[in-house]
């Protein structure tokens, strides 16, 4: 991958959850890179480690039982991971934003949308409370709500135009990096394509490298331009847009496709991937896809596959190609 | 918003116009008849006390031994108690040391306990269960007798009564300010705000806090009066007000002897007692209405 305006690094990130029912491994060995002004899926089934993975980035994860055991993040060349708290805090919300999956849960009902995103400029910013209250109406205006909606509390606003908040809140600082952890998840269909129309819009004129994560493959198409396959804590699959939706190589990438409903087609039974997710305190010893996989052999069972590179920018977790 | 018409927002356009938060709950409160009625109440009592040299149509401790016990009158409008000395002048006198132990002693209760409780209801863990296990501690002991013992230790006097009944109330607000904070603490804004930069201080008294005030103002506004009659009682054994200074619990006291033939002494000072604590229940239930945006309008 392409080393110049490298923005973000993680080397063989690792990170556990110490329950009393054992080690959870989450997220397990994880490589990943992406350069600025880049739009990343991460996509899986819920339970991969995508929400683990995006945490850890943040240093959000609650500690205990969360663990990172090893790894490093760099971030603009800098490891997160050995960052002070303090130091930590002016990165959240200046250089990387997040938003949350729910945004019904995610504003603070006794607060008024306008003062919460004037709150988030503040933080970064030394600036009047009048100004960054200002700048907050500005910044509901640029997703669609007018400024003077600014003193409505959250209740007073539908579930779109609350996400669309949600949305200024992390762009209010201009970051660098914008993790999106399902954010029109809870939407109906018709704000998802509204929503999803202006983040992108945005995100070009801000110049923000967005993660995205998602399960909804349609929305990996419609927004990003590399696409990471999570299964068990692992990236098992990772190209750009092309090398994924054209030429899928891994077993599971190829059965999450086979999940989507296609309209042309006579036969209306979907082919679901057989089986559940491995339970992950006891995780399988080879392949983590290996108990469900339609190819497997025997090689998978004792020995995990290494990443390869078939063609150039895209790899592959799989014994078989 | 509903009131503002299309022409008024389309004018509001260019400078948006910050409506105070303090300016709306102080809106919202005022639409409330009942919480008015308190807050007018409150004013009351905190007007005498403060004027009560000027009201008091007698010295609140001069006796007059021809005239003890007298039946309400035009002279001695509540009547006299068993020294001679004129009710009413006590009764405002009273005001002053009943309403300041009031709010002042559930102020130190509920900045103290609040304190202790919100630290423990955010961090967990093994400071939540020191803390916790001392207000266990605290609260095994009847509150009297923690009073008896926190005045006895420092002195008695007003100030110190004061702080033995804030200390001995703590641990309920304490407890209160934990479970409200911890079921605020996991919801999603507070993380939202974590991954804006935001520190736990900010987060604490920005997100939390305003979030879990609800049960904290209602036991405020309960516990005014149960510190007034604590009060009372510590000024009964001997632990609080000396004798000559007029206070609403000790009346009562000394009145209980005389209540057969002369209801009037016990029955004025308890009216105002009553007085001050519906004032502060509904201004409590009014207060707590407003704080909470849903209820708008």
């Amino acid at each position: 991958m392409e080393q110049k305006n490298l923005l973000l690094k993680i080397k063989d990130l690792t990170i556990n959850y110490n329950t009393y029912d054992g080690i959870v491994k989450a997220v397990e060995g994880l490589n990943l890179s992406m350069s600025n002004g880049q739009t990343l899926g991460l996509v899986g089934e819920t339970g991969a480690g995508k929400t683990t993975t995006v945490k850890g980035i943040m240093r959000l994860l609650p500690d205990p039982p969360a663990k990172i055991v090893r790894g490093e993040i760099y971030f603009d060349g800098e490891n997160l991971l050995k960052k002070s708290k303090k130091e930590m805090r002016s990165i959240r919300g200046k250089q990387i934003s997040m938003i949350f999956q729910d945004p019904m849960t995610s504003l603070n009902p006794v607060m008024t949308v306008g003062d919460q995103i004037a709150e988030t400029i503040r933080l970064h910013n030394d600036i009047s409370k009048k100004q960054s209250f200002e700048e907050a109406c500005t910044m509901l205006e640029q997703v669609g709500i007018k400024g003077e909606r600014a003193g409505d509390y959250p209740h007073q606003l539908s579930g779109g135009m609350k996400q669309r908040v949600v949305i200024a809140m992390a762009l209010a600082c201009n970051p660098k990096l914008l993790i999106a952890d399902e954010p029109t998840t809870a939407l109906d269909v018709t704000i998802q394509a509204q929503v999803l129309e202006m983040m992108k819009k945005l995100i070009a004129q801000y110049n923000t490298s967005v993660i995205m994560i998602t399960h909804d493959l349609g929305i990996v198409a419609e927004t990003c331009d590399y696409i990471a396959i999570m299964y068990a804590g692992e990236i098992v699959e990772y190209g750009t847009k092309q090398h994924i939706f054209l030429n899928a190589k891994h077993p599971y990438t190829k059965g999450l496709f086979a999940c989507i409903p296609d309209i042309t087609a006579e036969d209306n039974k979907l082919t679901p991937i057989e089986g559940l997710m491995p339970d992950p305190t006891n995780l399988p010893k080879g392949c983590k896809f290996y108990p469900r996989c339609p190819m497997a052999g025997k090689e998978c069972e004792n020995e995990n596959p290494a990443n390869k590179e078939i063609e150039n920018g895209h790899f592959v977790k799989c014994h078989f190609v | 918003m509903s009131n503002v018409t299309l022409q008024e927002s389309s004018e509001l356009v260019p400078t948006y116009k910050k409506k105070s938060q303090k300016a709306e709950v102080w809106r919202r409160f005022c639409r409330n008849k009942k919480a008015v009625v308190g807050l007018i109440m409150l004013c009351v009592l905190i007007f005498a006390a403060i004027f009560a040299q000027y009201i008091a149509p007698y010295d609140p401790i001069e006796q007059n031994l021809k005239n003890r016990l007298q039946k309400p009158s035009v002279e001695h409008i509540f009547g006299t108690d068993e020294l001679g000395r004129d009710i009413l002048s006590r009764v405002i006198y009273g005001s002053r040391i009943s309403v300041s132990v009031g709010l002042i002693a559930v102020g130190i209760a509920c900045l103290l306990g609040g304190f202790l409780g919100a630290i423990a209801g955010y961090y967990g863990g093994s400071l939540d269960n020191v803390i916790m296990r001392f207000m266990d501690i605290a609260m095994a002991i009847p509150s009297i007798l923690l009073n008896i013992a926190i005045v006895s230790a420092l002195g008695s006097g007003l100030q110190n009564m004061m702080i033995a009944i804030g200390i001995s109330t703590m641990p309920r607000y304490c407890r209160i300010m934990r479970s409200s904070i911890m079921s605020v603490r996991d919801q999603e804004f507070v993380e939202a705000s974590k991954a804006a930069g935001a520190s736990d201080f900010f987060i604490i008294t920005q997100h939390i806090i305003p979030n879990s005030m609800a049960p904290m103002i209602v036991q405020i506004s309960m516990s005014v009066g149960t510190a007034i009659l604590s009060c009372a009682s510590l000024s009964f054994i001997g632990l609080g007000i000396e004798p000559p200074t007029p206070e609403w619990g000790a009346m009562l006291s000394t009145g209980r002897d005389f209540i057969r033939n002369s209801p009037h002494i016990t029955t004025f000072p308890g009216a105002a007692i009553m007085f001050a604590i519906y004032a502060m229940n509904l201004i409590g239930d009014g207060l707590r209405d407003a704080l909470d945006p849903k209820l708008k309008d």
